[in-house]
């Protein structure tokens, strides 16, 4: 039952992606180190189309190149082999147009909530510049905390400060590696949440990486499985609930054993 | 109302311990020095007197002055060098690589090993003694500012970069505030080894300043009490100026990365 499930979600296409302009193509992208003289390949053969908007969730095991593939797609490291295309040209650095969501280690210590969230705003004019912060920390519910210092904060409140950064310069991509992993169940879910909200208020292109199945079929549009070392794309699922969703539909369920079929874990343990 | 009473009666009590112990050691060395009055070296009342000695003169402001100025001088050029100096090279790992066998070489001379040369450029004068200043506060600032470049966390940079900053403002807005608290806690280090430089330098390459009197005061008919009262003197404003850049260490601006240590 369950492979038929995941033979399913293989072929399902996302409902809404043939619809959405292509924002990010991958074309066999491949990524190797070199360690100790040795050349270590960590991805392989990764072709990826990411539509204009969508939420895609990159899901795979500790080690398997998911924060190496992301820091390609935002411009902070080269591939090996292939390319990575975002609006159709390559990309070759890093950009203020796609920002990337470290978990809260982002934060700036050496400056408040408003010069964090402000830092990607420099070239406006002061009030202008004031207002967006303010806008950005009410939607973060970071009211009243504006002139705290990150380590007054707690880690969940850090973790608001660096999506707001990246929300407030506007961009069309976040790219988001594990940004909830360090915090408490509760706070977790409660992020989870907030970040759908924002999303469906700003509909930015979001990759998400995660290693929590249940985040991923949480959050995404289409779930991207990528297998061990080297990592390679194993599976994409596509997500057809609608938000809010109701973890536990049938088809949630259904849909999260078969991304645990897929992995090769049975669900009981 | 009680307990703050309390903690300020404490509070004066932890001041007191230290007040008594070097009133135990000041007894100590008068008790020592009555014992045996035959030799050259005073006592703190001798030493009292030597400092009062020698404020009336003027001489003694001259000389802390000259003293200041020259460390002024030689640490600002050594900071002004080694700080633009330490941002690149600890940036560019490359350039890291060249330049590091040179700095680990010279990191072991002492600055005092310097005189003859600073002597043999500069002649006796100031400018000998702010040279051997600058030696002495350069190599340590410089490898300071280097290692704290290289131990910022690559996301704080990846961040900088992200948000579309070029190498020179992200040098200002992320690297310089980033090394900030090591970079403050080099230059109180700094400072301690220039007034320690300013010193011998004193005694050698010039005859103003705290160490020219220290070394005039004994070979002008072995006045030990103002070698000893200069030695106090020297003691005191290095323990001013240490004082005013912890004061600097804890100003607001840094208060973020006292916060993070703890
Ligand atoms: N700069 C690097 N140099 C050498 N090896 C690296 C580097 N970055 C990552 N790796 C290796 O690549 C593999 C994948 O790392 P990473 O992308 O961080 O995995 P994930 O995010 O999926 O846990 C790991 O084995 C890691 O040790
Ligand atoms: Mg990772």
């Amino acid at each position: 039952m369950s492979s038929s499930a995941s033979a399913r979600a293989a072929m399902a296409i996302h409902p809404t992606l043939p619809s959405l302009p292509i924002k990010l193509r991958t074309e066999n992208v491949g990524m190797a180190f070199l360690r100790e003289g040795k050349t270590l390949p960590v991805l392989e053969d990764i072709n990826l189309e990411v539509g204009n908007g969508e939420f895609v969730c990159l899901l795979g095991p500790s080690g398997c190149g998911k924060s190496t593939l992301l820091s390609a797609m935002a411009g902070f490291l080269r591939p090996t082999s292939g390319a990575i295309l975002i609006d159709g040209e390559i990309v070759r650095g890093a950009d203020p147009r796609r920002i990337f969501v470290f978990q809260e280690r982002g934060v700036f210590p050496w400056l408040t909530v408003e010069g964090n969230i402000g830092f990607g705003l420099r070239k406006l004019p002061s009030k202008e510049r004031a207002e967006r912060v303010n806008h950005y920390i009410q939607m973060v519910g970071l009211e009243g905390f504006g002139k705290s210092y990150p380590h007054e904060l707690s880690g969940g409140m850090k973790q608001r400060v660096e999506v707001a950064r990246a929300l407030a310069v506007n961009p069309d991509v976040m790219f988001l590696d594990e940004p909830f992993g360090a915090l408490d169940s509760i706070t977790r879910l409660v992020m989870r949440s907030e970040l759908l909200r924002i999303w469906q208020a700003e509909r930015k292109t979001i990759l998400f990486v995660t290693h929590d199945i249940d985040e991923a079929v949480q959050l995404a549009d289409r779930v991207v499985v990528m297998s061990a070392r080297p990592g390679r794309i194993q599976q994409v699922v596509s997500i057809d609930i609608p938000h809010p969703r109701d973890i536990s539909s049938p088809r949630y369920l259904e849909l999260r054993d078969g991304i645990l079929g897929q992995i090769g874990l049975a669900h009981r343990l | 109302m009680d307990s703050t009473y309390g903690q300020s009666v404490l509070k004066s009590l932890a001041w007191l311990k230290p007040a008594v112990f070097i009133l135990l050691l000041l007894g100590a060395w008068q008790m020592e020095v009555f014992l045996h009055p035959q030799q050259l070296l005073p006592g703190p009342w001798k030493t009292t007197l030597g400092i009062v000695d020698l404020f009336p003169r003027g001489l003694i402001v001259r000389y802390i002055v000259a003293s200041l100025f020259r460390v002024t001088w030689g640490f600002c050029l050594a900071v002004l060098v080694a700080v633009p100096l330490g941002l690149a090279v600890g940036w560019y790992r490359r350039v890291e690589m060249a330049l590091n066998p040179i700095l680990q070489i010279l990191r072991p001379i002492s600055p005092l090993a310097w005189i003859p040369i600073a002597i043999l450029w500069f002649g006796v004068g100031d400018l000998a003694a702010i040279f051997l200043i600058f030696v002495g506060c350069f190599l340590p600032l410089l490898l300071t500012v280097i290692n704290a470049v290289q131990s910022v966390p690559g996301v704080y940079i990846n961040a900088g970069r992200n948000f579309g900053l070029g190498p020179v403002p992200l040098m200002r807005q992320v690297l310089l505030p980033a090394i900030l608290p090591r970079l403050i806690t080099g230059l109180r280090i700094t400072l301690g080894i220039a007034w320690l430089v300013v010193v011998a330098a004193e005694m050698i390459a010039v005859n103003s300043g705290l160490g020219f009197l220290i070394v005039d005061a004994r070979n002008a008919g072995n006045r030990y009490d103002l070698v000893v009262a200069g030695m106090v003197i020297i003691g005191v404003v290095g323990l001013l100026l240490d004082t005013w850049v912890r004061s600097l260490e804890r100003s607001s601006l840094l208060r973020w990365s006292f916060e993070e240590k703890q």
